[in-house]
């Protein structure tokens, strides 16, 4: 029972969520009694020693096709022939766009069962079964294939990457006549980046403010603690609402849904509607003076006390933290 | 001190901006036969009903064109704004389904056993044995009208009607002294009223009888009433309830209602109201409280005092090991009788329902009024087509209304509710004996008065329970739990002053159940800045207003403001209510 | 040009869904919607149309499901789609992302679309895959995920986010593009528009009507199969810190946060 996944590089890196996907691919492989290889597709710069690398992860193979890059149908094409050449019995996809458009891709093409936005994937009487959350989260599935292969999607950051071994991965370069209408689609422009503002959908560090804060000078504290942590300035719809913060910044029921590593919420009760927008947030720090605030109810550190005195410390202190 | 919340009246005239003439373009307004205006009970009855009568009458159908019958409806759809307790009386919904077997009725099935409690503190609860008649529900049905909003609107339109919903009657379109139809509300407007890139414009909707079914508070039954000065001297009055749905453990057998306790009901405060408590099946339960908005203390909440009615041992008892699954609120009239308008018609429309005050007090029932008011509506209108005659003159709807039970029943209990602005010791053994005399005493009549006349103080602060989000809930996690899911940038929907006395800013931030008005907290400090620790209720503040959590209650239009409809599809999306 | 819109009916965001312990799916009773990310797709498919840059003759609604989804259509069509097509069978219940996209591809095959578009999502669970399914069987190149759609020169120029910043990818028709809420504001249908939905032509299709081969939909045709559905681990109460030295406090939050790696 072996299991492939993909791994997508990028200037001569591979991609965190791909290199949890090799991880997680050859722990099961291991516990399956198989083992995990990864294709990667791409030009001149997937170079022996870059693709080799992957065996830090404990791909034992890497499969290496000479196609576009950042698009999905040609590495569809690439997988679907080395399942079928090597019989692999799973395919593993980290979190991300492509990850999902590859993922159901191979669905159509192999007939395979698919099950996407996977948080955990635990083997089974020699089977693989996939936990996937559902209903913002209130339920997990256990979800089982009739038969293989069987596609894995996870959702992103959810398999962790052990710190990289040893060894190195044998790469094996496969020939590929592409479907003809996985060339119709060619990359214009990739990775562009826009404007300064952050995205707070993206970010991994979301400092967010409420009413708490007082007043609309309030969020410089927000603003400043956010800088010292990397991260961007989110706002709950009160403050929005009052015209203290932008709309774009809004989290909530009305507003954007994120899961930021580190969610610290200064000055924000936790009323539901701000709740079913940050809930699946990593770890929650909540900064609040009453004890009595729901936020506390879902934080993973409560901190009772007065922001205007806690937040310009804190700032300090991260700063002097990260030097 | 204290304050009428009437001296800081809402900036509005609704005569002259909600009624007018038709501006669409003449080849582009919409035309159709009969427009109904609220998919509830009393649009709903009335667009079926109209179904049946024209149903053998094939000429008369297709004279009224492509649209025979249409029916707009604010909330998403029928159901999405109705929220009622309900017991329902079965007159109605026999007349309308004469071949449906009671057991098919979308209701939860008649009721056997009742019980009221008075309450007289926190953790007793008195048995009134016999049940006085006005509580007794035997062969009543419990239903929930959000529900049975759903199961009309099906029928209505199995049997041809167009029910528009996400559309809200935002204009009755008046021409040469007649009501020609009604405009729908325009779409993709901004906070401030500025059309936004998605703008819809509403549409004229073009009728030979327009019938207003908008229930509590209707927006252009108020309108109309004063523009045709067809009210009654007696002003409305309302009563605000607040209801959840709870899923439990063990079935309830039988109907509940409660007086008294967490109400104040001395002369001072005069909270007229109580609570019903009703099974809706084997596994859940509608419980409620309702109380006359003539109350006076700003610092009264219907949704905290149910909140407070829960600990109670008779109440928590039933809701042990359960769980709420939905919540609403909505006023109700409670003027009876003589606030009922003066004439239910003018040329070209018709008052159904809530909306003209058709509710039963002691009783607390008006969905079959409701539902009877509608098919009288169509039958009055079904009458004047038929003879081939506009429909100008509906003085016949009047006749039909006044030799039902709708006027009976009301005549009967019309001077009930008024005295319990006397307190509720007074009031209650005034209307023990209406009760007891079959409505013969007290004889003549009982002026009501206008909610928003009614001085309010600030009290002492109230001990309302903590919400810990299992048992007792917050006002925020309520409105959610509504289906409220409304933009944050619809247009305010809601006139009122926004700078007014602190103990007129109180009274809406409690009154209110979906949390619309909030008096800051720097607006507080500066209230009690006065060196006596005292909050002074006369300091004017500026009030936050949230119009997009509003639930469409209309419990601002009773005390000092005016309600008017959302974007069409905005607000609550009851489900079970 | 022709575009079919690909549309599905979902449980209203107000109904609390809950999975239904017998079948294992999602119980679909109470209250129905036209799934809001769709209603983008409609919007793209209208400005495309306006846009002027080619001409689209047809814009076509397209659903599976079951009776009850006609409403989804009518609220399609009010929005701008020109007629509807509803593929509904019994055969086709409780198929699986797999089954689903056949039959999809099956019923789009039968209308020859120049552009498919769907929205990207779906309240109900089914996320991101049904676009990139749809496509491989109908041998169309295909994006999920866009943001922004331009046709220039007979090709559509599409942006979107994807790893590492925006992407800008040109995609040759016929394709399969499935679109964010993040592409338009879509538009509110007018009152005509809305009483007109009921007259424009909608067909309903069986199964066998567009070829779909009855082993491969519905539970028998699924390739995955839910064993279970559990609550989710019970989360650990967090900490609670009161600010009694603010030093100390922000010393203890500090360590908090590194020992996460949150400082990096």
């Amino acid at each position: 029972m072996s299991i492939l996944t993909y791994a997508l590089h990028y200037e001569g890196e591979f991609n965190k969520n791909s290199l949890g996907a090799v991880s997680e691919g050859a722990k099961l492989a291991k516990e399956l009694g198989g083992e995990a290889a990864a294709v990667v597709v791409g030009g001149d710069d997937l170079t022996d020693e870059l693709c080799a690398t992957l065996g830090q992860y404990g791909a034992t193979k890497v499969y290496r096709a000479k196609a576009p890059e950042g698009l999905a149908q040609p590495v569809v094409d690439v997988m679907a022939k080395v399942i079928q050449d090597n019989g692999y019995k799973y395919a593993l996809f980290g979190g991300g766009l492509l990850g999902f458009e590859i993922g159901a891709g191979l669905t159509a093409r192999l007939g395979a069962g698919v099950t996407m936005e996977v948080t955990a994937v635990k083997a089974q009487d020699g089977k693989l079964v996939a936990e996937r959350p559902i209903l913002q989260d209130s339920a997990i599935v256990d979800v089982g294939y009739v038969d293989e292969p069987g596609i894995i999607i996870g959702r992103l950051n959810a398999f962790d990457i052990p710190e990289a071994g040893e060894g190195a991965a044998e790469v094996i370069d496969v020939d590929i006549q592409l479907e003809a209408h996985s060339t119709k689609a060619v990359m214009v422009q990739r990775g562009e980046q826009r404007g300064a503002d952050v995205n707070i959908e993206d970010a991994d560090i979301l400092v967010a403010g409420g009413r708490g804060l007082g007043k609309p000078e309030g969020f410089e504290l927000a603003e400043a603690l956010a800088e010292a942590l990397g991260g961007a300035v989110a706002a709950t719809r009160a403050v929005v609402d009052a015209g203290w913060y932008p709309y774009a910044a809004q989290i909530g029921q009305t507003g954007k849904t994120v899961a930021p590593k580190l969610y610290l919420a200064a000055g924000i009760s936790g009323a539901i509607q701000h709740k079913v927008g940050m809930q699946n947030s990593e770890n929650i720090v909540a900064i609040n003076k009453d004890p009595n605030a729901p936020i506390f109810e879902f934080s993973d550190l409560g901190i009772v006390g007065d922001l205007n005195k806690i937040l310009p410390k804190l700032t300090d202190a991260v700063k002097a933290k990260k030097g | 001190m204290s304050t009428a919340p009437i001296e800081y009246p809402p900036p509005v005239d609704s005569a002259t901006e909600f009624v007018g003439p038709p501006t669409d373009p003449a080849d582009e307004r919409i035309e159709v036969g009969v427009a109904i205006v609220g998919g509830g009970p009393a649009g709903l009855a009335c667009a079926i009903r109209l179904t049946q009568l024209l149903a053998e009458e094939e000429t008369l159908l297709e004279s009224l064109g492509e649209v025979p019958i249409a029916l707009v409806e604010k909330g998403k759809g029928p159901g999405s704004h109705l929220l009622s307790g309900a017991m329902m009386k079965p007159s109605a919904m026999q007349k309308l389904f004469p071949d449906l077997p009671e057991e098919d009725w979308p209701t939860y099935g008649p009721v056997e056993k009742d019980t009221l409690y008075l309450l007289p503190n926190g953790k007793r609860a008195i048995p009134l044995k016999p049940t006085p008649p006005p509580f007794r529900n035997h062969g009543n049905h419990v239903t929930s009208v959000a529900q049975l909003g759903r199961w009309l609107a099906q029928q209505a339109e199995d049997a041809g009607v167009y029910i528009l919903g996400e559309t809200a009657g935002a204009k009755l379109l008046v021409a040469d002294g007649r009501v020609v139809g009604v405009r729908s509300g325009d779409k993709g407007r901004g906070r401030d009223g500025q059309p936004l890139s998605n703008f819809e414009p509403g549409s004229d909707l073009i009728a030979q009888a327009t019938v207003l079914c908008e229930g509590t508070q209707g927006h252009l039954t108020g309108a109309a009433i004063r523009h045709f000065e067809i009210g009654s001297e007696d002003p409305q009055q309302w009563e605000l309830g607040v209801k959840e749905v709870w899923e439990v453990e063990k079935p309830l057998d039988r109907v509940i209602h409660t007086m008294g306790w967490p109400l104040h009901f001395a002369a001072k405060y005069r909270e007229f109201g109580g609570s019903f408590i009703y099974p809706m099946g084997e596994d859940k339960i509608s419980l409620g409280l309702v109380v006359g908005l003539d109350y006076r203390d700003a610092r009264f909440s219907v949704h905290d005092a149910l909140q407070e009615l829960k600990g109670h041992p008779l109440v928590a008892d039933l809701l042990e090991g359960g769980k709420r699954v939905a919540w609403g609120a909505k006023t109700l009239p409670s003027g009876g009788y003589w606030a009922r308008p003066r004439q239910l018609w003018a040329p070209g429309m018709i008052l159904c329902g809530d909306g003209a005050g058709m509710l039963n007090v002691p009783t607390l029932k008006g969905v079959h009024y409701a539902m009877h008011s509608g098919m009288f509506a169509a039958e009055a209108i079904f009458e004047r087509l038929k003879a081939g005659r506009m429909c100008d003159d509906l003085s016949n709807y009047t006749a039909k209304v006044e030799s039902s039970e709708i006027e009976e029943d009301t005549y009967r209990s019309r001077n009930m509710r008024q005295p319990f602005a006397k307190g509720f010791l007074v009031g209650g053994a005034i209307a023990n004996m209406m009760e007891i005399s079959g409505g013969r005493f007290p004889g003549g009549r009982w002026a009501t008065h206008d909610d928003a006349t009614v001085d309010v103080f600030i009290g002492k602060e109230r001990d309302y329970p903590k919400p810990d989000g299992k048992k007792t809930f917050d006002k925020l996690s309520s409105v959610f739990a509504s289906g409220n899911a409304t933009r944050d940038d619809a247009p305010n929907h809601i006139r009122i002053q926004e700078k007014v006395p602190l103990e007129v800013a109180l009274m809406w931030q409690n009154m209110c159940p979906a949390q619309v008005y909030e008096v800051p907290d720097e607006e507080l400090e500066a209230a009690s800045a006065n060196g006596n620790g005292k909050l002074d209720g006369k300091h004017e503040v500026k009030l936050q207003i949230t119009p997009s959590n509003c639930v469409q209650c209309g419990a601002i239009t009773a005390k000092g403001g005016r309600l008017t409809p959302p974007e069409g599809g905005d607000g609550p999306n009851y489900q079970a209510t | 040009m022709k575009i079919c819109v690909l549309v599905k009916e979902v449980p209203d965001a107000a109904v609390e869904k809950r999975m239904d312990p017998n079948s294992k799916r999602l119980d679909r009773s109470g209250e129905k919607n036209l799934n809001p990310f769709d209603t983008h797709a409609i919007e793209a498919a209208m400005q495309i149309r306006e846009g002027g840059a080619v001409d689209v003759d047809e814009i076509v609604a397209v659903t599976m499901g079951p009776e009850s989804a006609f409403r989804a259509l009518h609220k399609a069509v009010s929005l701008g789609a020109d007629r509807s097509v509803h593929l509904t069978d019994e055969a086709l219940a409780g198929s699986d992302v797999c089954a689903t996209g056949y039959a999809l591809g099956k019923v789009l095959e039968s209308e020859s679309p120049d552009l498919v578009l769907l929205g990207q999502q779906s309240d109900d669970g089914e996320c991101y895959t049904i676009g990139a399914v749809v496509a491989d069987h109908l041998k169309m190149p295909s994006l999920t995920q866009v943001i922004k759609i331009d046709v220039e020169g007979g090709k559509l120029r599409c942006e979107r986010q994807a790893e590492y910043g925006y992407d800008t990818v040109d995609v040759e028709l016929p394709a399969v593009i499935s679109v964010g809420d993040a592409i338009n504001e879509p538009r509110y249908p007018s009152l005509k528009a809305i009483m007109g939905a009921k007259k424009k032509q909608l067909d309903t299709k069986a199964a066998g009507d567009v070829g779909i081969e009855a082993d491969r939909v519905g539970e028998q045709g699924s390739q995955t199969q839910v064993l279970s559905i559990n609550p989710p681990p019970e989360k650990a109460g967090g900490e609670i810190i009161e600010d009694e030295d603010t030093n100390e406090t922000v010393e203890k939050i500090v360590a908090w946060l590194d020992e996460r790696k949150l400082l990096a």
